[in-house]
Order: structure tokens, then C-alpha cells, then sequence
């Protein structure tokens, strides 16, 4: 699985993309390249195109111009090494499946064209289930699941997949403190293991405590870096425009970080 | 009443009546009873053998792909498909008319033209949506209405072609069984068959489409593909529902049997299964009525039997029927009433115990203090009648007993007032704590807290809990 380390092998290679909607450009110019082996937080204010950078990273959504690489290669070839957890709110929850059905969905690849789910896989599945807690409700349907179990089991889905990079979106929101608290020992585990995982924020309170790296966007790419360097009441200030209330308290934290 | 035995219960319920309506329906429409009644329940006959293992595997796979489609949020797609056949086979008909006169009626090449512009009008209904802002819904009002217009226009053409043999064209509208032939439903059926085979081969790649589009295609799945695959697969039963359901009534086919479906199960695996049955139900007892009343028009008839079992599924279908749903929630009404009347007492006891402060009520004190009518009925806003009503069924259930005009706690309602009031105060603090997430997780109903939480969350609410009875924060104006 090791590829050898020249800079064209990163994680994702983004070179000045640029995403549009019906001729009006969502994110533009945008070029980055996400370092291996860290927790990457996505963050800028809403409508900055924080999914649409995911999601054309992904091939979801056409790209006007630019280009990405996944491991130094074009997504496609890469797809199997590359797990994606969308919003939430993307799926209907009401589908009749259970918790269990939808992570073995993260085994489909595996398992290939035609072929059913076999018990084997479906224990591979409980056990990726069991790895964000979730392993007692794996026979529920998803309807009757909470916000966070949702969100836990769409990770388990993800995890179940074993890749190495991991791109997700707004994980953190509106879940209860116990899955935060999975999901990020979940990431951490990632980390260890050697893995990327790239993360739309939305808290610019825990973004410093959670990530090594920020990106921070507002329709084109603010800056991007280590959070010690990046995450400054300068740039935030650059992202978000004057209005954003927590900007100075988030400043004076990093500020009072960085002196003790 | 458990769900299994309710299972059982309606399912017998539900069988019965069908089978009544339907013999009674038979009875109606046969014009001499029992020699007809004997010879098609019987299967006497060959054809009607043939055509009604035709129908039932069409309403079969019918069924299967129609719970995709119906999951898919695309159930008006087969409508539109039906509709757009309508101009492909009056092309059809005319082309082989002008090349070869008197041969128009040709049935294979009719289905071709039929597969064509069925496919042409599903087809441009992605591509309007896709390539504009036009909404998925008025893009197909715009192709159905304009496909249909067209087809009934070129109807209009062939009537006026002088050798043609014309008249079968108006069937593939609304059905006829009684045309079909046993040669040609054989084919039928072995290709019902196969859109079956193909349903069932790609199962966890439709549901997953179905489910999770983006996640799908992030995977490396052809999301396009299977779309045009499962498109192709309406296009399939449309027309080989031509002439037995007709175009128009193709939808029903499809999309009645997975919502009735629906009804009964959570499981997408048993919904299918349970789809397919009551497809093939539909269409078997449809075909046979319409044998057994040369007058009916066996497309309706099928559609009808299709929208009973819908209606019986609705009735009785034990996971969201109306029939289960609505003794849920009587359930709920009387467990909640329950523990409001045991909370009542219960704070009433405590208050009588309570010094100033909070005091948890030992059993003893639970046990032995008679709470009457008037004391009850000024703990909440809830009428004299109510406060009775819930009194009698808590007596029934022999949570409270009688004593001297009021009434004491059991032991069995002892501990379940206790566990109200400690679930209720629990939930209270949860949503001023936690108010941010709370919403979308409180179940106050729910049995116990530790149904919902997680243990951890629980503590914490714990330890504030009793703080708070501590006395540290202020319980009554006395202090």
C-alpha cells in the first residue's frame, strides 16, 4: 500500500481548481495539497464552498478548470483508497435499511459486481460498527437512530472501507458529545495509523484542539498550513470579514497557546 | 397484544377479506356461474394457463423493480414511459404499413417502437432536469403530455389509413388479456423472468444508488449506468404490460405493490419480497376476474386488485398501517397518563415529607401515604373525570389500591413513580443542559432515559440531579 514519498504522491493534490454552479463560480483557483499522516480541518463560513472543494476533489461535481490527483493519480484509479462520508442531511433517512446494511455499503467495492453480502462481510461490518460504538444497534432501522448514531454509522460506513485518505463533511454537526468524542478519537486512530483525513469544520472553538492543519476557504483558498501557523486572528479575520463575534476570543486562545 | 400475534392476526384478517372480495367480485361478473367459475379457476384451459403465468411473473418483477423506482423517488418515471410509447407504436404501424400494407399490426415490431420512444421520453426527462432549472416533476408533465398528445394525434393518422387493420391499436392503452396469445406470452414471460434475474442480481447495487447517490459515485460506481439500467428495467415492464395492463396503467404496477410494501416492512430484502407478492397477486386475480367477465378491461381490473391489497396494507400493514400505528399510540396515551398520575402522587408525598427542602421519599413513606382525589387533581391542569379515569386503570393494574376514600401506592407502583419522576426530572435537565442537540434525541416518552442516552451523559445528569436536591439551589418560595 506504500507509495514512495516525491511530492506528486500526496494524499490529494489540488491544482488551481475551479468549481461552478450554473456559470456562477462556487470556489475558484483553488491549490493545495493535503500533507500525509494529518488531520486537515476545512473551515470558513457558510456558502465559502467547503462541501463543493470535497465534492469536487470526489469527481461528484464537474470542474471548470484545474485539476486533482489522489495519491498522484487521477481519482478514478485512486476511488478504492479514498473512503467519503457525506452530510448527513444528503440521505434520506427513512430508507429501509438497517444500521448494519449501511456500513457493509463501505464493503460493496470489496465485494464486488453482483455478489451478495456474505456473513463474513457482514461481520467485518459489525465490527466496524463496534469501532464508533454503535455495534448494539446495528439491527435498528436508520429512521430510529439519533442525529449522532446517524452520523457514527455513516463513519463505521466509511471506516469499514479501510482507506487511506478520508474526506468528510461536517461530521461534528449538531451530534451529541459522546459522538464527538468517538469521532474524534476515531480521527486520532486514523492519524496513528498513517492516515489523511481532510475535514469540513464548522466550530472555530475546537477546530485548533482537533486538526494539525487548517484550509481555510471563503470561495477561493485564505491560507492553508499548520494550525499554529494558519489559524491566526489575521487569517480568520480574512475569512470571515469583520463579523464574526468569536474571532477575537479564538484569537486571544491561539495568542495565549502559543505563549504558555 | 404483541406484534407477532398482531402479525398473524391481521395477516389472516387481510387474507380474508381479499379472498372474500374477490369471490364475491367472480360471483358478480360471471355470467353463468358455475360452468365458467369451473373452467377458469380450474385452468382448464390452455390459453388462460399460459396468460396468467404471464401476468402474475410480469406483476412479479413488476413489483421487485418497482421498489426501486419507488425508493429511487422515481415513480412517475414508468408513468411517463407508459405515455411515451404511445407515438412510437402509431410509428410503428405506419412505417410498416407504407413498406409492406395490411402487415401493420406485426406485434414485435410495435414493442420495438414502443422500447424506443419509451426510452426517448425517459431519457429526455433526465437530460431537461439535468441541463436545466426546469424541476424534475414539471419535465415530466412537459414529455408525458407532449409524447401522449403526439401518440393520440398519430392515432388519429392511422384510422384514416385505408388498409389498415387498426382496431387492436387502442387496446395496448388499456389492456386486453383476451388478445393475447399463448405464443407470444411465453416470451413474455421468460422476459419478465429476466428483468426479475437482473433485479435481483444488481440488488446491492441498486439500493445502494438508491440509498446514497453521491457516496455511490465517490466509490467508483457507474451511478449513471444503473440509472439507466433501472430506467430500462420500467421500460422493460411497460412494455411487456402493453397488452395485458395497458400503457396507461403500467405506473400501478409498478409503484402500487412496493408502497403497499412499504407498509410492512423495514427491511428493504422483505419489502421486496412482500412487493413481489403482492404484485403477483394482483396480477393473477386481476387476469382471472377479467377471464371470468369478458368486459372487463383487464388492465383496470389487475390495478384495482393491485389498489386493494394497497388498501389492506395500509389497514393492516404492521409497521406503519393505520390499524398498528393507531394502537401505538393509544399505547403511548395510557403510559403517559399512567405516569403522570404516579408522578402527581409521588410529589405529592414528597412535599409532604419535604422540610424546607428536597427530600427523597423512602419507601416506607411511598408505601404508606394515602393520596386522595382533590390532592391529585391540583397538581396539574387536568379535569376531575381525567384524574378518575386514569385513577381506575391504575387501580386495574394494581399500581394504586383503595384506602379510605383515597388511595396508596402498591410496591409495583412505588417503583415505577419513582422511575417516572427520575426519567422526567432527567430529561428536564438534559434539555437545559445539553440544549443544543437535545431536539432531535428527547424521547420523553420513552421508557426509561437509558433507552436514548448514553450512560456517561446519564452520570453527568445524575450528579446534577442531586446536587440539586441537595437543597444547593432553591426548590420552594419557603427558602
Amino acid at each position: 500500500m506504500s507509495t514512495p514519498q516525491h511530492p506528486d504522491s500526496a494524499p490529494l493534490c489540488i491544482h488551481d481548481m475551479t468549481v461552478a454552479y450554473r456559470r456562477r463560480p462556487v470556489i475558484w483557483d483553488i491549490d493545495y495539497d493535503a500533507p500525509a499522516g494529518k488531520l486537515v480541518a476545512i473551515v470558513g463560513p457558510n456558502g465559502a464552498g467547503k462541501s463543493t472543494l470535497i465534492k469536487a476533489a470526489l469527481d461528484l461535481v464537474p470542474k471548470i478548470s484545474g485539476e486533482v490527483r489522489v495519491f498522484g493519480e487521477p481519482y478514478r484509479a485512486q476511488a478504492s483508497r479514498v473512503a467519503y462520508v457525506p452530510q448527513r442531511s444528503s440521505v434520506d433517512w427513512d430508507f429501509p435499511v438497517s444500521a448494519l446494511d449501511v456500513a457493509a455499503m463501505g464493503l460493496y467495492r470489496k465485494i464486488g459486481w453482483f455478489r451478495p453480502v456474505t456473513r463474513r462481510y457482514k461481520e467485518e461490518a459489525r465490527a466496524a460498527l463496534d469501532r464508533v460504538g454503535m455495534a448494539d444497534y446495528a439491527k435498528r432501522q436508520i429512521s430510529q437512530l439519533s442525529g449522532g448514531q446517524q452520523q457514527r454509522v455513516f463513519l463505521a460506513r466509511a471506516l469499514a472501507q479501510n482507506a487511506d485518505l478520508y474526506l468528510m463533511d461536517e461530521p461534528f454537526a449538531g451530534v451529541d458529545a459522546t459522538t464527538e468524542r468517538t469521532i474524534i478519537g476515531i480521527l486520532r486512530e486514523l492519524r496513528d495509523a498513517g492516515k489523511t483525513a481532510i475535514v469540513v469544520h464548522h466550530d472555530l472553538q475546537t477546530a485548533p484542539e482537533y486538526f494539525d492543519e487548517v484550509v481555510l476557504l471563503n470561495m477561493r483558498l485564505v491560507a492553508s498550513g499548520p494550525m499554529e501557523t494558519v489559524f491566526t486572528s489575521e487569517n480568520l479575520r480574512r475569512t470571515y470579514g469583520g463579523k464574526l463575534p468569536l474571532l477575537d476570543q479564538v484569537g486571544n486562545r491561539m495568542a495565549g497557546g502559543q505563549g504558555s | 397484544m404483541s406484534r407477532a400475534w398482531y402479525f398473524r392476526f391481521t395477516l389472516c384478517i387481510a387474507c380474508i377479506l381479499w379472498i372474500g372480495a374477490v369471490t364475491t367480485v367472480a360471483a358478480d361478473v360471471t355470467p353463468s356461474p358455475s360452468s365458467t367459475l369451473q373452467r377458469v379457476l380450474g385452468l382448464r384451459d390452455y390459453n388462460t394457463r399460459v396468460v396468467l403465468l404471464g401476468t402474475t411473473l410480469l406483476g412479479i418483477s413488476g413489483g421487485v423493480i418497482g421498489v426501486f423506482t419507488l425508493l429511487r423517488k422515481r415513480s412517475l418515471i414508468a408513468d411517463v414511459v407508459g405515455h411515451s410509447a404511445l407515438p412510437g407504436i402509431a410509428i410503428a404501424f405506419l412505417l410498416t404499413e407504407i413498406i409492406r400494407p395490411g402487415t401493420g399490426k406485426n406485434v414485435p415490431l410495435l414493442m420495438l417502437g414502443a422500447t424506443l420512444s419509451g426510452l426517448l421520453g425517459a431519457v429526455l426527462v433526465l437530460l431537461i432536469t439535468r441541463s436545466s432549472r426546469i424541476r424534475s416533476d414539471a419535465a415530466m408533465a412537459v414529455v408525458l403530455s407532449t409524447f401522449y398528445g403526439l401518440g393520440t394525434a398519430l392515432l388519429t393518422v392511422v384510422q384514416h389509413v385505408p388498409t389498415a387493420s387498426a382496431a387492436g391499436l387502442k387496446d395496448y392503452l388499456n389492456g386486453k388479456t383476451a388478445s393475447l396469445v399463448a405464443g407470444d406470452v411465453w416470451i413474455f414471460a421468460i422476459a419478465s423472468a429476466c428483468l426479475l434475474c437482473i433485479a435481483t442480481v444488481l440488488f446491492k447495487e441498486f439500493s445502494l444508488v438508491c440509498f446514497d447517490e453521491d457516496y455511490a459515485a465517490s466509490e467508483g460506481w457507474p451511478v449513471w449506468s444503473l440509472d439507466g439500467l433501472l430506467t430500462a428495467l420500467v421500460v422493460g415492464i411497460t412494455i411487456l404490460g402493453m397488452q395485458s395492463v395497458g400503457l396507461l396503467l403500467v405506473v400501478a404496477v409498478l409503484i402500487i405493490p412496493a408502497s403497499a410494501a412499504r407498509f410492512w416492512s423495514h427491511d428493504i430484502r422483505r419489502m421486496t419480497v412482500i412487493a413481489g407478492i403482492i404484485g403477483g397477486l394482483a396480477a393473477a386475480t386481476g387476469t382471472i376476474l377479467s377471464a371470468l367477465g369478458p368486459r372487463l378491461a383487464a388492465g383496470a381490473v389487475i390495478v384495482l386488485c393491485g389498489t386493494g391489497l394497497f388498501l389492506l396494507s395500509m389497514l393492516f400493514g404492521w409497521r406503519r398501517g393505520w390499524i398498528w400505528t393507531w394502537v401505538e399510540s393509544r399505547r403511548m396515551q395510557r403510559r403517559i397518563g399512567r405516569h403522570d398520575l404516579l408522578r402527581a402522587t409521588y410529589e405529592i408525598i414528597e412535599s409532604q415529607h419535604a422540610e424546607g427542602r428536597r427530600h427523597v421519599p423512602t419507601d416506607a413513606e411511598l408505601l404508606n401515604a394515602p393520596v386522595d382525589l382533590n390532592q391529585l387533581v391540583g397538581m396539574r391542569t387536568w379535569s376531575r373525570s381525567r384524574v378518575q379515569h386514569l385513577i381506575r386503570s391504575a387501580c386495574h393494574e394494581s399500581l394504586l389500591i383503595p384506602h379510605r376514600g383515597a388511595w396508596r401506592l402498591t410496591p409495583e407502583g412505588a417503583a415505577l413513580a419513582r422511575r417516572a419522576v427520575r426519567n422526567h426530572r432527567l430529561w428536564e435537565l438534559y434539555l437545559i443542559t445539553f440544549a443544543d442537540v437535545a431536539p432531535s434525541r428527547v424521547d420523553r416518552a420513552a421508557d426509561r432515559i437509558e433507552h436514548v442516552l448514553e450512560p456517561e451523559t446519564i452520570r453527568l445528569l445524575e450528579l446534577r440531579l442531586e446536587t440539586q436536591q441537595a437543597g444547593l439551589m432553591p426548590t420552594s418560595p419557603h427558602d
